[in-house]
């Protein structure tokens, strides 16, 4: 069936397009994705969503944003897509169940917890090693566990992890964290919570046994090595943008964001994207649900400028194709 | 909540109903307060249902039954870990769409 819009993704980005494009009649699409939600379902307490004075807890406003959506009409499915087809109009979006067609795309596939890249790291997955405090945090009660990363996640990992662990030692490649002030005093403040500072980790042991036992540190300003007993290690270096699915057919910068102009303009005309999958610089809930209004109105000006008729090739901005 | 096929395994009905089972059992750990354990609740139930009598499907909530989890050293949730003959074939930590995990079970029934 052909569908006026099509929105990848059901995060802050994917949401409020969906809010808008609903309210626009547009009658939207939203294809949850796997992590339906985004990232703030992986978070407990949020504080700086503007509106919410005394916080709001991530997986609520969530479900706050989703059903706000669905009462102005959007349709909300279960699904991951796995492949799409942005060389012709309509485009095709492929899930395991399904396959649909649209006139505009809005991608908002957001971003995932980037990993170390250690071969220990991906086997004591889920046997001590972690990228979801809320998660985990739970199974190392009394025990000292490391965070490793310097941003607002990694601080905002170490703190919850406190309630639960004996010590939280944040490893740090840096000598400064690049975390937000207020996260930064509150961490240091936190008796709890120690650092190490200018420090990698090499290793996550002990594979053989199936546990983490300790990590592997190396000091990258001294090159001094040394092991830290730890039982869990929580992973909070970043997060990568989701965009494998559109490789070769969108614009991308080297890291692999989206690549959007004059708003939330891509290279194909009719796609749009909004969120993390195209932001390295604010990657916050609000400025995600920002550019999700942006690519909202963005597709539904496109729509406006373009013919019924699912035949017509001419598209706004494209350029004609020779004829025949 | 779970649908009827999918089991609610504990501490003390785990070995008979998993390391005995004459099929493979694919076991679910996971906890309320874990998002995406919440998330993969629904993918669980349809997997009963698709593998209705050729696999059982069985639930085991970490809070209420440390043991087990701790036997099979799991500090990660939501996991799942499919059982054939009593020993963990297959392994998944972290979510899972249906279709990946279907092609895990379908080597093994």
């Amino acid at each position: 069936m052909l569908r006026n819009v099509i929105i990848i993704g059901s995060g802050p980005a994917g949401l409020t397009a969906a809010l808008y494009t609903s309210r626009a009649n547009l009658q939207p699409l939203v294809v949850e994705g796997l992590e339906a939600g985004g990232q703030l379902m992986l978070t407990t307490m949020v504080e700086n969503w503007p509106g919410h004075k005394d916080g709001v807890m991530g997986p609520d406003l969530m479900m706050e944003m989703r059903e706000q959506a669905q009462r102005f009409g959007a349709e909300i499915v279960r699904g991951n897509v796995t492949a799409v087809d942005l060389s012709s109009t309509p485009f095709k979006v492929r899930t395991a169940d399904a396959e649909y067609l649209a006139r505009a795309l809005i991608i908002a596939t957001g971003a995932s917890a980037r990993l170390l890249g250690l071969p220990s790291e991906r086997k004591l997955m889920g046997h001590g090693v972690s990228t979801c405090a809320t998660c985990d945090g739970y199974f190392f009660r009394g025990k000292p566990i490391a965070v490793i990363g310097g941003g607002d996640s990694a601080m905002e990992e170490a703190i919850f992890l406190t309630k639960f662990a004996s010590h939280v030692t944040v490893v740090h490649r840096r000598d400064a964290l690049r975390a937000s002030k207020i996260m930064q005093d509150k961490a240091f403040a936190n008796p709890k919570i120690s650092f190490e500072w200018n420090t990698e980790v090499d290793d996550v042991k002990d594979t053989a046994a199936g546990v983490v036992t300790t990590i592997v540190l190396h000091n990258n300003k001294t090159g001094e090595r040394k092991e830290l007993p730890v039982e869990g290690v929580f992973v909070a270096i970043g997060h990568d943008p989701n965009t494998s699915l559109f490789k070769g057919q969108l614009e991308m910068d080297p890291n692999g964001y989206v690549i959007t102009h004059a708003g939330t303009r891509t290279s194909v005309p009719a796609v749009f994207a909004c969120g993390d999958v195209q932001d390295h610089i604010y990657r916050q809930a609000v400025t995600a649900a920002g550019s999700g209004c942006m690519a909202a109105i963005d597709a539904e000006k496109y729509l406006e400028g373009v013919p019924q008729h699912i035949g017509e090739a001419v598209q706004a901005g494209q350029a004609v194709q020779a004829a025949e | 909540m779970a649908s009827e096929k999918v089991q609610t395994l504990t501490d003390s009905n785990f070995d008979q109903s998993v390391i005995n089972s004459a099929n493979p059992v694919l076991v679910d750990f996971w906890a309320e307060w874990c998002g995406p354990c919440r998330r993969l609740a629904p993918t669980v139930d349809e997997l009963a249902t698709d593998y209705d009598g050729r696999i059982t499907v069985g639930k085991l909530n970490v809070d209420d039954n440390p043991n087990v989890a701790f036997r099979y050293s799991i500090r990660g949730i939501p996991t799942l870990l499919l059982f054939k003959g009593g020993q963990i074939v297959e392994q998944v930590v972290g979510l899972a769409d249906k279709d990946s995990l279907k092609k895990l079970i379908d080597k093994h029934v």
